[in-house]
């Protein structure tokens, strides 16, 4: 046992072990990033459905379900974040005399600014759980409706509510261009560090890394747009 | 003094597994006791560090670039030679060593380059162990090309970048054994004198490069793998930092330098373009497989476009004049013809020193793709320095100083007449004879550190009490102290002209009166002009900086300091050397025809100069060159 | 040919003390000189007015020791593509341009004065495994074992590496991986590298960490920086490489070296 963990935890203190970390628990990210934005697009179809994949979701595994999700989740971002600060801070201390002229020929802004986009990310997120699952400093937890005839939260009220407030909506859609930005270099980006990169597949990636990013930003931001510009629901 | 070269009895075919036979042996734990200075990390000094390391001696390795991986061996474009015949086209060898004994204008030592030519083949086998990615076939099998001098297919190549490959391999296996605790590495430093105790090498005094400290180590023997003195010319295709400090230090202390006018003019260079030009450089000869030389037929067509110049107004001069070899005839030959087709006022470009290298005929016939392939490192390097496309117009070449045959005279266990001191690849003198062929110097580095000095150089340490010298004794003290007032000497000049405008006049003058054509009356000129250069250097030359950190300028000066006394021994050998062999070319000695001739009668020998104390007053000691197996002719490859 | 006249902005500085940009001016180049020749002139032009020379690294001066290593404007080995510093010429500058020149920087490169700098690191990572363990005179015939015309072509790619370390001084991190990834790529991908593929892979990268380089992002800067044009898939390849190497090492039966018996 104690073997393995030195392995471990040799990987974990090694460069690419950490990277690769990063990869997969990125991917697990992206993949929940995915869920929740086709999930919150029920909005979209309806009041009920919306609430019927809220209460699925609380409900599942007799409300075990949720929890093991929150802790996956949990674990992936804590480990994607301490990683990349620890990758970041090693990055800055093996440059310590700046230059007194840089020029970058091929890399995006997004994939130099990556650190700044995870960290307004993570502040979102804070503020996101707040706001729609923790309830501070609102009342969206005592919204209720019936659903089958049984009492359920109501999500649709609760999302039309929170966005119906314009500092909220333009907070979650400069996150999401952040996201968007953020993903445009970190999809394609762990394939190269998973080892799966090819010449040939490479640039696919790259496109589908923007097209994915694009898709998030377009998808998530309907809702506020909606909702605030529009009035949808309200 | 007579000088015994130690070549073993027997047919020349068995010559070298009997000397293996009966050579010394030392054992495994006794071999731990015993330290060896290796002196240089080219392909000889990394792959006989790493050798000797292997069979259990200590080892020191020093070198001046900051890493052992930077040694110039690292430039060789084109190629290693070895008599494998995988293309089944004849070769052996026996094939190549006559074509090495012949390619050196019959001037080399027979037995050493017929243990050459053996011991090539278990360098390519060597090199491949160590993952040295040589080009194959589709097969798998190892691909040959064909090289100057030779008319079969036994060069081995990795692009236009074989010694890289090949220095990388050693590299790797010096990496191995440094890793390991065998070997000791000194990058950034430079060896400034040899120490001998009682007529042995035993030590060596160094500079280190960023400290600036002077120190002094000891050994048990000395290996000198320190590469070539090209740079006496200023010019030359070597790296900057190449020097002959190392064997002209040796030779200050009671080493013999042999043959030193045997300097190897390179045909495809890129041409001089003006005189702030630091150095120049080299297009793989394996072009001229595809290249045609030509220029103009008629003087008056010179400054022509090529394109305008009509295939019959043409001069294919070595097709014309070498029909055999064409454009394949050995390197010496093709700069001769070379400097004559621009002497007659045929030359193209700049200055009217230059010649076309065309390849419109190959990639018509193969096409430029196959033409890239083969060839396009060389071509886009060619493009970055003259923003010109050899795909579109012909290179333009000239010939330029690319190797020197002459180096520390040595016997057939690669020591030079001071007990101790080894000298292997470009340094010595002992395989090439007049001229090297193509793919040549690398097969040497390789064959001497890998395969000969691992062997031999027991026979010397077998008499030897390991150990028995430390920096403690005398002779190393005087040696430090002699240095570190030769540093203080230079920085109290505090002269008019920089270390680098001596270099270049310097060099200019032994390239116009020793170069590729020498005369009796230039080289005597030459002779009277070179100490009085060497007077106002010691006057006026200004070093700036100190000597206890990092100073540039103080390791060129140096340098430059010994190539000032080197040059009058380069230029006495080749004024005594009457008559015209491979590199060595006195205009006074020639056939009709323009060729070299070869005085047999009274220059068949190696001359291993003497220092006296007075540079211009040498001894001469003449080591005869029999030949049993190759029969003594004219050299032709018409 | 014509003339240049630039002025140059130059880094200076002796050892571990702090350095500073000096400015210089360089009339009269000619366009045909290459970078480090004008760098020639212009320490030809400060000695001669009693000035300190620029030390700077240079070797063989055609593109294969990989010993130059300067930082023109902003750029490794400067603007040109697939060319190191000793092989720019100044026929891509214009008169009146101004020239940033630096060391290459980062914290495992230590300037050693003005634009030399200490690249033993990579030495010491190459120590760490950057070989086959064969000793001299025990191979068999080079034909004996086969290797594809692709497989040997592509480990040519990768060998093609002069170690000049410009991929650390493009990157924003100054990580070594497109070198390590080269160097150990090459054995990784022969037939002569497989038995030490997992040690060697697991040794040159713990000791690039140890040297304090930077960590790959991904951005692909020391691809387009690289005088030879090594491809970041040799990245990609040591992050597989890795991978397995250390799911072996952290899970695989623990090893027992042979040892001689009487």
């Amino acid at each position: 046992m104690s073997a393995v963990f030195d392995s471990l935890s040799r990987f974990y203190a090694s460069s690419i072990g950490k990277k690769i970390l990063v990869a997969l628990t990125g991917l697990v990210l992206i993949g929940f990033v995915l869920g929740h934005m086709i999930g919150n697009l029920l909005i979209f179809v309806g009041r009920d459905a919306i609430n019927e994949y809220g209460h699925l979701l609380q409900t599942a595994l007799h409300g075990g379900g949720v929890w093991i999700a929150r802790i996956g989740l949990l674990t992936a971002v804590v480990i994607h974040i301490v990683a990349t600060i620890s990758l970041t801070r090693a990055n800055r201390a093996a440059r310590l005399a700046q230059y007194g002229k840089h020029k970058a020929q091929v890399s995006s802004k997004s994939s130099r600014t990556m650190i700044w986009s995870g960290l307004t990310i993570l502040a979102f997120i804070v503020y996101h759980l707040l706001h729609f699952t923790v309830h501070a400093g609102n009342d969206y937890g005592t919204y209720k409706t019936t659903l089958d005839g049984h009492t359920v939260h109501d999500v649709y009220r609760m999302v039309i509510a929170g966005f119906s407030w314009a500092p909220a909506s333009i907070f979650y859609i400069i996150a999401m261009l952040l996201l968007s930005s953020h993903l445009s270099h970190g999809f394609s980006s762990l394939f190269q560090t998973l080892g799966v990169a090819t010449d040939k597949s490479e640039p696919l990636f790259k496109k589908l890394g923007y097209a994915f990013a694009g898709l998030i930003l377009v998808g998530n931001c309907s809702i506020p747009i909606a909702i605030l510009f529009f009035h949808y629901g309200r | 003094m007579s000088l015994n070269s130690n070549i073993p009895s027997g047919p020349m075919a068995t010559k070298w597994s009997k000397h293996k036979q009966d050579s010394k042996l030392i054992n495994p734990k006794n071999k731990r006791k015993f330290t060896v200075l290796v002196v240089g990390s080219g392909l000889a000094g990394s792959s006989a560090a790493a050798t000797l390391s292997e069979l259990g001696y200590k080892v020191k390795c020093f070198c001046f670039q900051d890493s052992a991986r930077r040694a110039h061996s690292i430039a060789a474009q084109g190629g290693i030679n070895a008599a494998k015949n995988y293309q089944n086209d004849g070769d052996s060898v026996h094939r190549l060593f006559y074509d090495t004994v012949k390619g050196g204008d019959f001037r080399a030592r027979e037995a050493n380059v017929h243990r050459l030519a053996e011991v090539s083949v278990n360098i390519i086998d060597q090199c491949v162990a160590q993952g040295v990615p040589f080009a194959r076939e589709y097969g798998g099998m190892l691909a040959n090309r064909s090289f100057g001098g030779a008319q079969v297919s036994r060069t081995f190549y990795a692009r236009g970048q074989t010694g890289q490959q090949l220095l990388l391999g050693a590299y790797s296996a010096l990496n191995k054994e440094i890793a390991g605790g065998g070997v000791q590495m000194f990058p950034r430093t430079e060896m400034l004198d040899l120490v001998t105790v009682d007529g042995h090498a035993k030590g060596i005094v160094t500079r280190d490069l960023v400290t600036g400290k002077i120190e002094s180590h000891a050994g048990d023997a000395v290996l000198l793998c320190t590469g070539g003195y090209g740079n006496v010319f200023y010019l030359s295709t070597n790296a900057m930092g190449c020097n002959v400090t190392a064997t002209w230090r040796a030779h200050r202390k009671g080493a013999f330098f042999a043959n030193p006018c045997y300097t190897q003019i390179h045909p495809t260079c890129i041409p001089v373009s003006g005189d702030y030009q630091s150095k120049l450089t080299l297009m793989s000869e394996s072009l001229r497989n595809d290249g045609r030389v030509w220029v103009p037929k008629n003087a008056a067509d010179c400054g022509k476009n090529p394109d305008q110049i009509p295939e019959d107004a043409r001069d294919y001069y070595l097709e014309r004049k070498y029909p055999s070899f064409g454009n394949l005839a050995p390197r010496d030959i093709s700069s001769r013809a070379a400097k004559e087709a621009c002497d007659d006022g045929r030359g193209v470009g700049p200055g009217g020193r230059g010649v076309y290298l065309d390849f419109a005929e190959a990639i018509g016939q193969f096409g430029a793709k196959t033409i890239a392939e083969r060839y396009g490192n060389l071509f886009d390097m060619y493009e970055r320095i003259t923003g010109e496309s050899a795909y579109k117009r012909p290179m333009r070449i000239y010939p330029a100083v690319h190797y020197t045959m002459g180096g520390l005279w040595v016997d057939y266990n690669l020591m030079s007449n001071l007990p101790g001191l080894h000298v292997l690849g470009e340094a010595n003198f002992s395989d090439h004879g007049a001229n090297r062929l193509g793919a040549s110097a690398l097969m040497q580095g390789l064959a001497d550190g890998y395969f000969v000095i691992p062997t031999t150089i027991a026979n010397y340490l077998v008499n030897q009490k390991p150990g028995s010298i430390t920096t403690e004794h005398p002779e190393f003290k005087k040696a430090v102290e002699n240095c570190t007032a030769q540093t203080k000497r230079f920085l109290n000049i505090k002269g008019k002209r920089s270390v680098d405008s001596f270099h270049r006049e310097l060099g200019l003058l032994v390239w116009d009166k020793c170069g590729m054509a020498r005369t009796k009356e230039g080289l005597t000129e030459a002779l009277n002009r070179i100490p009085a250069l060497r007077e106002e250097f010691w006057q006026n030359v200004n070093v700036p900086g100190s000597g206890d950190f990092t100073n540039p300028e103080l390791e060129k000066a140096g340098r430059v300091a010994d190539f000032m006394e080197f040059a009058e021994l380069l230029c006495l050998d080749a004024r005594h050397r009457e008559e015209s062999c491979g590199g060595h070319f006195r205009s006074e000695y020639q056939y009709p025809d323009g060729e070299a001739k070869r005085d047999d009668e009274n220059f068949s020998y190696a001359a291993a100069w003497e220092y006296t104390g007075n540079f211009s007053q040498p001894t001469l000691n003449k080591e005869p060159l029999t030949f049993e197996e190759v029969h003594l002719a004219v050299r032709s490859y018409k | 040919m014509s003339q240049l006249n630039l002025h140059l902005k130059v880094w200076r500085q002796n050892g571990s003390q702090p350095g500073h940009f000096q400015d210089i001016d360089a009339p009269d180049i000619p366009d045909h000189a290459s970078f480090l020749e004008m760098m020639d002139i212009v320490n030809e032009r400060l000695i001669s007015k009693g000035e300190d020379p620029v030390a700077f690294d240079h070797d063989c001066r055609e593109g294969i020791c990989g010993m130059c290593s300067m930082q023109i404007n902003g750029v490794p080995h400067g603007p040109e593509k697939a060319t190191t510093t000793c092989q720019l010429h100044m026929r891509k500058f214009r008169t009146g341009d101004t020239i940033w020149v630096e060391p290459f920087r980062a914290r495992a490169f230590p300037v050693l004065k003005d634009l030399m700098i200490d690249r033993s690191a990579f030495d010491r990572i190459q120590q760490a495994g950057g070989f086959v363990t064969v000793r001299t005179g025990a191979p068999q015939d080079a034909n004996a074992l086969p290797i594809g015309k692709e497989v040997a072509d592509s480990a040519m790619d990768a060998a093609e590496c002069i170690g000049c370390g410009a991929c650390v001084a493009a990157c924003k991190n100054a990580s070594a991986m497109l070198f390590v990834s080269a160097k150990a790529g090459q054995l990784n991908s022969l037939p002569q590298g497989q038995p030490e593929k997992d040690r060697r892979t697991l040794g040159m990268v713990r000791q690039m960490d140890k040297e304090g380089f930077g960590n790959c992002t991904n951005q692909y800067e020391c691809e387009a920086a690289c005088p030879k044009e090594i491809s970041v898939r040799w990245i990609t390849k040591l992050n597989r490489d890795y991978a397995v190497a250390a799911v072996k090492d952290a899970f695989g039966n623990t090893r027992k070296e042979a040892g001689g018996g009487d």
